[in-house]
């Protein structure tokens, strides 16, 4: 348990690293590069749901380019943690990263034919990790690791997310106004920072702490009422590092403050990005991966949706 | 004066006429007409030679750019500077305190009574305790650690301050408070003690209790001692409220190192330090005009 807690803390630690220098921008160049002759072959794809001709479209691209025929090999972090993987085991599509891994899978027409790898996080941005044909550990897109890897498309987007006791100030807030009259902190540098000063302008002055340790620090010494914090990181304090505090709930993207973007990791260049691109598209449009993200990230993460005004 | 010196001062003109110079001063004004000229000649080159090699350099657009944004300056100089007013705050809080209980400590350690030599013990280890450690390190420790202490919850009110037992805001400036006082109480000790002894034991043999010549004779000399030396030390404190950032209140520094964590360029730092100067630059030179105006009236010797 306690390595398996370091471990979580090393990852996490990754994270926020690369905080404040991610890249909004994602490649949707390869997305419009996709090969729509290849479409029309396609169309007796046996999957009901999938919205559209450009459902096809992700089955055939990614035909003969995994690692070994007729299957795919997701990687993932060891140990993977809820509510990312639940139980340790992606195979059964439980936790927000194992159910859009497979969702991804079917997409690429290996439903059922897919094998799990797993790999430390610091191999796989270091593009010395040729295992499997995509890993998803929340790597946050960025310019920096792009230069040795490749990204597809974002599948998650963080939201701004508010944190506290579970018995504190913020245990009743369901606006983004009720925030007001809090006494708000949030990690310096941070979009959460920018989130509190531009779309939340507290009555009380805010708090901006040199890092989220401090700001941790200031909710316990009770000198904050609560944290502004991505999702996933209010998410990983509440769960494992201050005992008795809970997010109270996220704020919907369209409120201001997006967060890091996180894209599943591929080999720089690796042919099968595009077709992960198409896969995550349809995913997308088909409002599949929006089901996904509030199934886990919302309900099992008991994180709901905050109302805008 | 007499008639005759009149008639012949006129007799002997053009060497002393009113209103026309000698000759003496006449060469005086051209020596340092020269002198500036020279001066701004020299400049000018050193200046201009240095501008344009550093401006002609290879690296010199990355520095502009990182560095002298002008884009980024005009969006951040003005958020930023929408912040000093909180470090002008703090120091405004925190200044008078500092004084008040640095002469505490100072008459502490003065104090000649063998009963009183606890006073004298704790002034000293106080001084050398606050003056000994980084003043980051006091603010971390009082301003983190006292409220962890949980001795205080709620609201306070006094003197038309008010806020949360817990908050930042209390505890910031009450560790700038304990660690300047360290430094301002030497500065108190030293203007005593360098009010002559024959001072004090003039005062002593007048009939003046230890107290009395404390306070008529030591104190009033001393303070007129002090006054540069702690105007040099609420200059720096001017600077250091800067580090009550690290108990998350939003100042200049805080405000322009958060912008540069999102954009990656260090613009908003000139910016921040722009707004410092502009603040500590005139409180400088006051100082200095201070100091030299004491030179003068106690007849020291001057620096020109």
């Amino acid at each position: 348990m306690k390595r398996q807690i370091l471990a979580t803390a090393a990852m996490v630690g990754l994270l926020l690293a690369a905080c404040g220098d991610d890249d909004t921008t994602t490649s949707s160049d390869t997305t419009a590069a996709a090969d729509t002759t290849i479409a029309a072959t396609d169309t007796t794809t046996p999957t009901a749901d999938t919205t559209g001709a450009t459902g096809g479209d992700a089955k055939a691209c990614a035909e003969g380019k995994t690692l070994k025929a007729g299957q795919l090999t997701i990687a993932t972090g060891d140990p993977a943690f809820p509510p990312y993987v639940l139980d340790d085991a992606p195979e059964s599509g439980e936790g927000f990263e194992a159910a859009v891994a497979l969702a991804v899978a079917k997409e690429l027409g290996f439903e059922g034919k897919v094998d799990w790898v797993r790999t430390s996080f610091d191999t796989a941005v270091a593009g010395s990790d040729s295992t499997n044909d995509f890993n998803l550990q929340q790597f946050t897109i960025n310019d920096e690791r792009k230069q040795v890897v490749s990204f597809s498309d974002p599948y998650y987007t963080a939201n701004q997310a508010v944190l506290g006791y579970t018995d504190g100030p913020g245990k009743d807030v369901t606006k983004l106004s009720d925030l007001k009259s809090l006494r708000l902190g949030a990690a310096a540098g941070t979009t959460s920072l920018q989130f509190i000063l531009d779309v939340i302008k507290p009555d009380a002055e805010p708090f901006a702490f040199n890092s989220n340790a401090d700001a941790k620090t200031a909710l316990d010494n009770k000198q904050i009422d609560a944290i502004i914090t991505d999702l996933p990181t209010g998410l990983y304090i509440s769960a494992v590092e201050i005992e008795g505090t809970k997010v109270f709930g996220q704020f919907p993207i369209d409120a201001g403050g997006a967060g890091d973007q996180w894209g599943l990791l591929l080999t720089k260049d690796n042919p099968l990005t595009e077709c992960t691109n198409l896969a995550i598209a349809n995913l997308t449009a088909s409002g599949e991966l929006a089901t996904i993200t509030d199934k886990w990230m919302g309900e099992w993460s008991d994180a709901p949706t905050l109302s805008k005004d | 004066m007499t008639n005759n010196d009149e008639g012949a001062g006129i007799m002997s003109a053009p060497s002393r006429v009113p209103g026309q110079s000698t000759r003496r001063e006449e060469w005086l004004r051209r020596r340092r007409r020269k002198a500036i000229i020279i001066a701004v000649v020299s400049t000018v080159v050193t200046f201009g030679g240095l501008a344009w090699l550093i401006t002609s350099s290879s690296g010199w657009p990355k520095v502009k750019t990182i560095f002298f944004n002008g884009e980024r300056f005009k969006e951040d100089f003005p958020e930023i500077l929408g912040y000093l007013w909180v470090d002008v705050k703090l120091f405004l809080q925190t200044a008078p305190f500092i004084l008040m209980w640095g002469l505490v400590i100072a008459l502490c350690r003065n104090t000649r009574n063998p009963v009183l030599f606890p006073l004298r013990a704790f002034a000293a280890v106080y001084t050398d305790f606050f003056r000994g450690v980084p003043i980051i390190l006091t603010i971390y420790l009082v301003g983190f650690g006292i409220p962890k202490l949980g001795l205080l919850e709620g609201d306070f009110h006094f003197l038309g301050f008010g806020g949360n037992w817990t908050s930042p805001y209390l505890w910031g400036p009450i560790a700038l408070v304990l660690a300047y006082s360290a430094y301002v109480a030497e500065v108190f000790r030293s203007g005593i003690e360098g009010v002559h002894e024959s001072q004090r034991a003039g005062a002593r043999s007048l009939g003046l209790s230890h107290s009395q010549t404390m306070r008529h004779v030591v104190l009033p000399q001393a303070a007129r001692r002090v006054v540069p030396p702690l105007m040099n030390d609420l200059l720096s404190l001017q600077k250091d409220v800067a580090l009550l950032s690290v108990l998350g209140i939003i100042e200049v520094f805080r405000r322009a190192t958060s912008i540069k964590d999102l954009t990656g360029n260090f613009t908003p730092l000139v910016a921040a330090a722009v707004i410092f100067l502009a603040l500590t630059i005139p409180e400088t030179r006051l100082v200095d005009w201070y100091t030299n105006r004491q030179r003068r009236r106690t007849g020291g010797s001057q620096v020109v």
